[in-house]
């Protein structure tokens, strides 16, 4: 059986990992880029995140200086049974992680009043959910407060239909990517409730830009909003070009008869993430 | 393209004036970090003395929060926040004679207006690209604000760290002028 020790250990492994490794699909993507980009700006921005990629792996520095808050997502099997306190173990895991691997400490106590440093990057973010089955499938993502910040979440009407979400997505990354260090991968989520959809946006980035999409409606607002956001202009570092993102995931879920949620949830060039199968 | 300019702070900064939007420059010498936290410190006290605290006065600010030292070098991770937060408190500075910001993304046209007016500039680097970046930094010295850990005020001496001029001291954008020669519309 599982332990929340076995958990916290995968989520240490994973930040120690994810903060100074750029992510396959994503190093692969900014590969062909750099030669496709028919802006010389943007080819100079791409070299010089591909030499980051490969001064932060052979010098085990982090990719990023903003090494991000820590969210944890945990599938848990159901026949699992967890003992003890997992936000416990996993803020432990944070704190050992962020301090034995230099990363920075980006977390205030509260965001409304007291903005003191928490000094250990804790707490995580943490989630957890049930499917059958045993063992655990855990994910971490490190996420950077620009491209969070870029983030949006609208409420439509049933009637604006996948066009109205793809003009919301496209109108948000628009507006918000030159802070968000382009080149982006963005995460879509449609559908949910209002507390879940921005959630579902979030899990949409954990999806590898390999993957096949998760059915053919995500397939045709990804592909159309791939070139929309492309055609933008923004380009690498916001300073013009044709690669203003490596790639759109889209997930999709059920929702009220009345709605039509929809999230985006930016992920910068140095997307960080990692998925752990846990037996 | 051609050649970055090779640019010396803070003798050469002056020399920033004439660069228009878009130049490739490489900068030395120091610069200060500074991200949210430390900008309110600084305007406050600049509010309460009329004068720029710690010799800032016709120096560069440089919108970072390092990880800690690693790898023989002063910061592990060092690139630029997003400057946009920093806004409200920049045309103030300008004013009091900061020559310059280093940050990410576009400004506000309160910024852009105050480039123009006070003969300053806000250059660019690249963002997430901070392992590469930190091999530009010579040395990190905290300057104040220790108790603000990464947002402290440090002097950083830079070694040929890459940057385009994003707002001239026109008020010119590199970022609404590189967007239009890349867009392809209608994409609505």
């Amino acid at each position: 059986m599982l332990t929340t020790d076995d958990i916290a250990r995968a989520v240490g492994e994973a930040i120690a990992t994810s903060a100074v490794t750029l992510r396959p699909d994503v190093l692969a993507a900014m590969e062909r880029a750099a030669v496709e980009e028919p802006s010389e700006r943007g080819r100079e921005v791409l070299g010089q995140l591909l030499d980051n990629a490969r001064i932060a792996r052979a010098d085990r520095v982090p990719l990023c200086q903003d090494t991000g808050t820590v969210w944890v997502w945990v599938e848990l099997g159901a026949s699992e049974c967890l003992n003890g306190d997992l936000q416990a173990a996993v803020d432990e895991a944070v704190r050992a992680a962020y301090r034995s691997n230099g990363l920075r400490m980006s977390v205030v106590r509260d965001a409304l009043g007291d903005r003191a440093n928490t000094g250990d990057n804790t707490p995580a973010f943490v989630d957890v959910t049930v499917r059958p089955g045993t063992g655990a499938t855990v994910h971490v993502m490190l996420k950077g407060g620009g491209s969070d910040n870029a983030s949006a979440l609208a409420m439509l009407d049933p009637a604006a239909g996948a066009e109205g979400v793809r003009r919301f997505v496209l109108e948000t990354v628009s507006a918000k990517a030159t802070g968000a260090c382009p080149p982006l991968v963005v995460g879509v989520g449609v559908g949910g409730t209002f507390d879940t959809v921005g959630k579902l946006a979030k899990k949409a980035l954990l999806q590898p830009l390999d993957a096949p999409p998760v059915s053919a409606a995500a397939e045709a607002l990804e592909a159309r909003l791939h070139a929309d956001i492309n055609d933008t202009g923004i380009g690498p570092g916001g300073l013009g070009g044709r690669t203003t993102a490596l790639g759109v995931r889209v997930l999709s879920a059920p929702c009220h008869i009345a709605a039509l949620p929809v999230a985006v949830n930016l992920g910068c060039s140095a997307m960080r993430s990692a998925t752990v199968e846990l037996a | 393209m051609s050649d970055p300019i090779a640019i010396t702070l803070p003798a050469d900064a002056g020399r920033l004036r004439s660069l228009p939007a878009g130049t490739a420059v490489v900068l030395s010498g120091p610069v200060f970090t500074a991200r949210d936290a430390t900008h309110a410190r600084i305007v406050a006290e600049l509010e309460r003395d009329g004068v720029l605290p710690y010799g800032l006065a016709g120096q560069v600010l440089f919108y970072a929060g390092p990880t800690p030292a690693a790898a023989g070098r002063p910061a592990g991770a060092v690139g630029p926040t997003t400057a946009k937060r920093m806004d409200a408190w920049t045309p103030a500075l300008l004013a009091a004679g900061i020559a310059a910001t280093i940050g990410k993304g576009a400004r506000s046209d309160a910024v852009r207006a105050a480039c123009e007016r006070y003969g300053a500039v806000y250059l660019a680097a690249v963002g997430g690209a901070a392992a590469l970046l930190a091999t530009h930094v010579a040395s990190a010295e905290v300057v104040a604000y220790p108790e603000l850990g990464t947002e402290a005020l440090v002097r950083m001496d830079l070694d040929a760290f890459p940057a385009w001029v994003a707002v001239d001291a026109t008020g010119a954008d590199l970022y609404a002028v590189a967007r239009g020669e890349w867009e392809r519309g209608p994409h609505r």
